[in-house]
């Protein structure tokens, strides 16, 4: 037999160490006792009582409701700057916009978070807005952060399109305008779907930008899940993990095998180029 | 009323323009603006009102007053807690981040050498669990750890310590949760570069008598620098402000500088304090933040 390479045997274990500790999350959130290491027989009373708890339900919401406008606002923001990078020639503009939308990818979130709260201060002073912080602002603080994300992943695709369609389009007569929306956007569009996905769901995790630039009127789920967690584990937690589990691995699943089948289709219908 | 239409597109700017304005100018207004907003506030002092800190810059009867305090850095300087916590985050960033690259490296080495319908599932597989919740991820560790944790139930079932271990409020289970959660940012940029090293190059180095270990240090790891680079840079940088581990794993002798600065913020109320340690946070990590940026910007502007 074979003895397997190096790489392989660091892959399986690296993948283990990645899902075991998933996989005890989902497995004592079946668990009767309230001690999350003592196994006290199968029971789905957490479940139940994660559904009956108003507050858990509500920040739910509104950590769904600010995700879906930072993801949104995050596309429209991302994606041109991606068109600005990759189609704009080079002037100091160019560099100036590239360097500032790749730092909050690696910028700490402690820093980012003070540095926005510092702004709605003064804003609230200056011009009078925002007087409550609170979804709105938190809204512009993930926009901004989610936007670094969504151009990185747009403009590798903007980069793979192939240029002489555009250009075609432009010495018919298209206008840029017509150009952008008739030619790279259907084009571009896989992209736009996977950065706003993406954005969605760093908007839907973030926790320490918002509770900077939170007021006392909006509690998203992480700074909920946080005030719990942070008293200790509980099962409750438990069974919440394991809902975000089972729907993150859901989409993904599906996200994975529309790509698949959209794959093969396009194989299919091009057979002499493989 | 035409004219007046007319004279009005004018004033609006052309399309081009305001491709590039509107990203620019968001940017300019909620990244760049907050980040002199720091360092202004970092020379302010603290004081019982809201906002909770002393004007810097002030305008009465015709005369501008702009108050410098440098007080908070001097004492950033003198207060032991703040210079210990700075080198603690280094150290902890610096240890996980190796961690990362010895474990993430030959994982995004395995990826690459796959079969392509494979690599598209495995990427996925390494991906999947950084999209759940940081926050549950790093609870996960909670249970693991914790001295009557399922890890030293383990342990002692199977004999190998008589004792439980103490691994839970100590570094080192902070180092294991950045390792946790930062590991498929590492294996991401490893296997993009990974994947696009020239197979014949490998051939040519075997071909000449080199054996794959050697072939190994002076071919593949020098190619893949830029990966490792990439890698390295989008762990340390984030591990080094990082909050939510050493508040959730770490003990009280875990000093980190996310930690410090949310508990001056959060509980002591000294904005201009935590202003002035994310100002020396931002110097401290501008070296890794500029080695970053500069390999991201050459592969976003890279014309194929």
């Amino acid at each position: 037999m074979k003895k397997p390479h190096f790489s392989t045997v660091m892959l399986v274990l690296g993948l283990l160490f990645l899902y075991v500790p998933m996989f005890i999350l989902v497995f004592y959130s079946f668990n009767a006792s309230r001690l999350v290491t003592v196994w006290a027989g199968f029971s789905t009373r957490w479940y139940f009582e994660l559904f009956r708890d108003q507050q858990l339900l509500s920040a739910i919401w509104t950590s769904l409701k600010i995700a879906f406008y930072s993801a949104s606002m995050a596309v429209c923001i991302g994606t041109l700057a991606a068109f600005v990078m990759t189609r704009f020639r080079r002037f100091r503009g160019r560099t100036a916009l590239s360097s500032m939308i790749t730092a909050p990818l690696v910028m700490p979130e402690v820093i980012t978070g003070l540095s926005l709260l510092l702004l709605f201060v003064h804003m609230a002073q200056i011009i009078g807005w925002p007087a409550d912080r609170g979804i709105a602002t938190i809204w512009i603080a993930h926009t901004t952060f989610c936007s670094a994300y969504v151009a990185v992943v747009v403009s590798s695709r903007l980069r793979e399109v192939d240029l002489s369609i555009e250009e075609a389009a432009m010495d018919l007569g298209a206008t840029p305008f017509k150009t952008f929306f008739l030619i790279t956007l259907p084009m571009i569009a896989p992209a736009l779907v996977s950065g706003w996905l993406l954005a969605f769901t760093l908007s839907l995790d973030d926790l320490v930008i918002a509770s900077f630039v939170s007021g006392p009127g909006a509690t998203t789920l992480p700074m909920l899940v946080f005030s719990s967690v942070r008293l200790g584990v509980s099962p409750k937690i438990n069974a919440l993990a394991t809902l975000i589990i089972l729907a993150v691995s859901l989409a993904a699943f599906i996200a994975w095998y529309l790509m698949r089948r959209s794959e093969e289709k396009r194989r299919r219908q091009l057979p002499d180029l493989e | 009323m035409s004219k007046l239409a007319h004279k009005l597109t004018k004033l609006v700017p052309k399309g081009r323009t305001l491709v590039f304005a509107i990203p620019f100018v968001w940017l300019l207004l909620f990244f760049l603006l907050p980040f002199a907003l720091v360092l202004k506030i970092s020379f302010s002092s603290a004081a019982i009102s809201i906002p909770p800190y002393q004007p810097v810059i002030q305008y009465a009867s015709d005369t501008l007053t702009l108050v410098m305090n440098f007080g908070n850095f001097l004492f950033l300087a003198t207060d032991s807690l703040y210079v210990s916590a700075y080198w603690g985050s280094l150290k902890i960033a610096f240890i996980s981040t190796l961690v990362c690259l010895l474990i993430g490296y030959p994982m995004a080495y395995a990826i690459a050498r796959m079969p392509v319908q494979t690599q598209v599932v495995l990427l996925l597989l390494v991906m999947l669990p950084s999209w759940t919740s940081f926050l549950i991820r790093v609870y996960a560790w909670m249970g693991i750890l914790s001295n009557q944790g399922l890890l030293n139930n383990f342990l002692l079932w199977l004999g190998v310590i008589k004792e439980p271990l103490r691994i839970m409020n100590t570094n080192i289970a902070v180092i294991i949760g950045i390792v946790y959660a930062y590991l498929p940012f590492m294996i991401l940029p490893l296997y993009a570069n990974l994947v696009k090293l020239d197979r014949s190059l490998l051939e040519a180095a075997s071909d000449l008598g080199s054996r794959s270990i050697n072939t190994f240090w002076k071919v593949t790891l020098p190619l893949s620098k830029g990966g490792v680079i990439a890698g390295s840079m989008l762990v340390f940088i984030p591990a080094v402000g990082e909050f939510v581990i050493p508040e959730l794993l770490g003990g009280p002798d875990t000093l980190m500088i996310g930690k410090v600065l949310w508990e001056e913020f959060f509980n002591n109320r000294d904005w201009p304090v935590a202003s002035a340690l994310a100002i020396v946070m931002l110097g401290i990590l501008i070296i890794p933040i500029t080695l970053f940026h500069r390999y991201q910007s050459r592969e976003l502007e890279k014309s194929e």
